[in-house]
């Protein structure tokens, strides 16, 4: 991988050990994937919770941060995806002072290098999108397919040792979705049934990337006849990510590089039919109508201002079942605008909680399962559900006002 | 008997160890008990297995970014996979195993990884030549 004047004195080590470390990092990733050379990037976005990096990633960008200030900034905007402990509210969900002391050492680094801690995945929403064309190294799936899907912005998945990277570099290495030739559409979808509310959307989306199953497939969906809100359009590619790893896809007609298939060379790939069955299917796999449920989590991604009034509204006046827990996770941003606009004392009063800046399944979610004696879990996420298998949790999945109906009941409707 | 395959070059120094193979895709985050060494995801097809010291055969990566710093977490408490082998590995794998040391694979010449190698086979991976070694009992 060729590399610039800039990036080659700091592979030689003239600023510091952890640029040094970045482009060493960059030029093993580039070479795997027969990067050229690099792109300048316009921000950098970390996904970083303690439950991931653990004490040993703690370490490695507390060595970063206590290097002197030219040496230790990152060099571009860079903001961080959510936290693994809401430092206002985590005993009582079972999260230890270990947990949270990590989360503390790591945020103290991260500032220390100049990193604004958004703790979000909605940074789309809330922060600065990216715009067309805009290169930008972002962590987390759901950003990525978003700004790559909806922004026309180009990013690959950048884990955050690669994002922390970009950051100390300003650049990435200038492959996969960086490149035309890899955005042009490889499966095309025809859809049967219109999704209308945000699971619809998840679910059609999970359908999609299960069917793709590689992060180097780019679907092109066709029959969308209704241009989604930027909820609907979040839940979709969030459940596609998480499904297929895939980090990119168009909509004919909705998406900004597809006003028609010839624009993705979509016209002469095969037709796969999407039908009621295929989403039933997927759907009918986290069904459990009648059982008890033991928490309602709405997560995953975070919920926007808008989502955040759906809920209010759902719960005002209503109470939870005392054998039932509700969490709802958003930005610390939204919380703030949540709470002026007085949502956060509607989800408080129906007995749920709000976390701020963390992400249910990022936060320890197999001790705080077993602290709380917690299995069935209700969400409108497919995303989550998809997660949370793996952390001795049975998910099932509903409408949000279902989730809200069944925090009322005590079981699911 | 032995056999070479050959493949793009990867990440990470030369290892040998003994295989462990499954038809299945990959996610630190959403597959594995991290602290017992264990496949956990009941779906999956090495459920209760442990990978600890294993090379991993594997289709594709699935699902989020947190692989790209667990790898890194797991080897540092010596509960880790020595080597993964992969079909199609995705830009986080690449990522996780980079910043971890971890040797890792991906592109096979001769076809399906999966179907090509055995659990029990012993492995010699060597990255930068882009080969892996296969000895079978």
């Amino acid at each position: 991988m060729k590399l610039s004047s800039v990036t080659e004195s700091m592979l030689a080590g003239e600023h510091g050990p952890a640029r040094k470390w970045a482009v060493e990092h960059q030029i093993q990733i580039g070479r795997m994937f027969d990067a050229e050379d690099m792109v300048a990037v316009s921000q950098a976005h970390m996904m970083a919770d303690p439950e991931s990096i653990g004490l040993a990633g703690v370490e490695l960008v507390e060595g970063f941060a206590a290097l002197p200030e030219e040496q230790r900034r990152v060099a571009i905007p860079m903001i961080t995806d959510p936290r693994g402990v809401d430092l206002n509210y985590y005993d009582p969900l079972g999260q230890t002072e270990e947990m949270a002391n990590l989360e503390r050492r790591f945020i103290f680094a991260c500032r220390a290098m100049g990193i604004v801690m958004t703790n979000t995945c909605i940074n789309y929403q809330t922060v600065m999108p990216p715009v067309r064309g805009d290169h930008v190294a972002y962590g987390d799936t759901g950003v990525v397919i978003y700004s790559n899907s909806f922004c026309g912005a180009r990013s690959n998945f950048e884990g955050g040792p690669s994002a922390l990277a970009a950051g100390l570099t300003g650049y990435t290495p200038r492959y996969g979705l960086h490149l035309d030739e890899n955005r042009v559409a490889t499966k095309r979808f025809v859809i049967e049934r219109q999704p209308e509310e945000l699971t619809e959307w998840g679910v059609l989306g999970a359908v999609i990337g299960r069917r793709s199953g590689s992060y180097w497939e780019v679907p092109v969906i066709e029959g969308i006849e209704r241009v989604p809100s930027s909820d609907e359009a979040k839940h979709m590619g969030a459940a596609m990510a998480s499904y297929g790893s895939t980090p990119l896809f168009h909509i004919v007609g909705v998406t900004p590089e597809c006003n028609s298939l010839a624009d993705v060379n979509g016209t002469d790939l095969p037709i796969e039919k999407i039908t009621d069955q295929d989403v039933e299917e997927l759907r009918g796999s986290f069904g459990a109508v009648g059982e008890k449920v033991d928490v309602v989590v709405f997560a995953a991604p975070q919920l926007s201002i808008v989502e955040m009034q759906s809920v209010a509204m759902l719960c005002r006046g209503r109470k939870l079942h005392k054998d039932t827990a509700m969490l709802v996770c958003t930005p610390p941003s939204v919380y703030v605008d949540a709470k002026n606009a007085g949502f956060i004392e509607d989800i408080e009063n129906f007995g749920a909680r709000v976390l701020q800046g963390t992400c249910f399944y990022q936060q320890y979610a197999r001790e705080i399962g077993e602290a709380n004696g917690w299995t069935r879990l209700l969400s409108n996420s497919t995303k989550i559900v998809n997660i949370l298998g793996g952390y001795g949790y049975k998910p099932a999945l509903a409408s949000m006002a279902d989730c809200v109906d069944a925090a009322v009941a005590g079981e699911i409707v | 008997m032995s056999d070479i395959l050959k493949c793009h070059a990867g990440i990470g120094g030369k290892v040998a160890g003994e295989a462990l193979v499954a038809n299945d895709n990959f996610s630190a985050r959403y597959d594995l008990d991290r602290i017992k060494g264990i496949f956990s995801r009941p779906q999956h097809a090495l459920a209760g297995q442990s990978y600890v010291d294993k090379i991993l055969v594997l289709n594709t990566a699935k699902g989020g970014v947190a692989t790209a710093w667990m790898l890194y977490e797991m080897v540092s408490r010596g509960m880790a996979p020595r080597a993964l082998l992969l079909n199609s590995a995705n830009t986080i794998l690449a990522q996780g195993a980079a910043l971890a040391e971890m040797p890792l694979c991906d592109r096979f010449d001769d076809g399906d990884i999966t179907a090509l190698i055995k659990t029990g086979d012993q492995l010699i991976v060597d990255p930068e030549r882009g080969q892996v070694t296969v000895t079978r009992h």
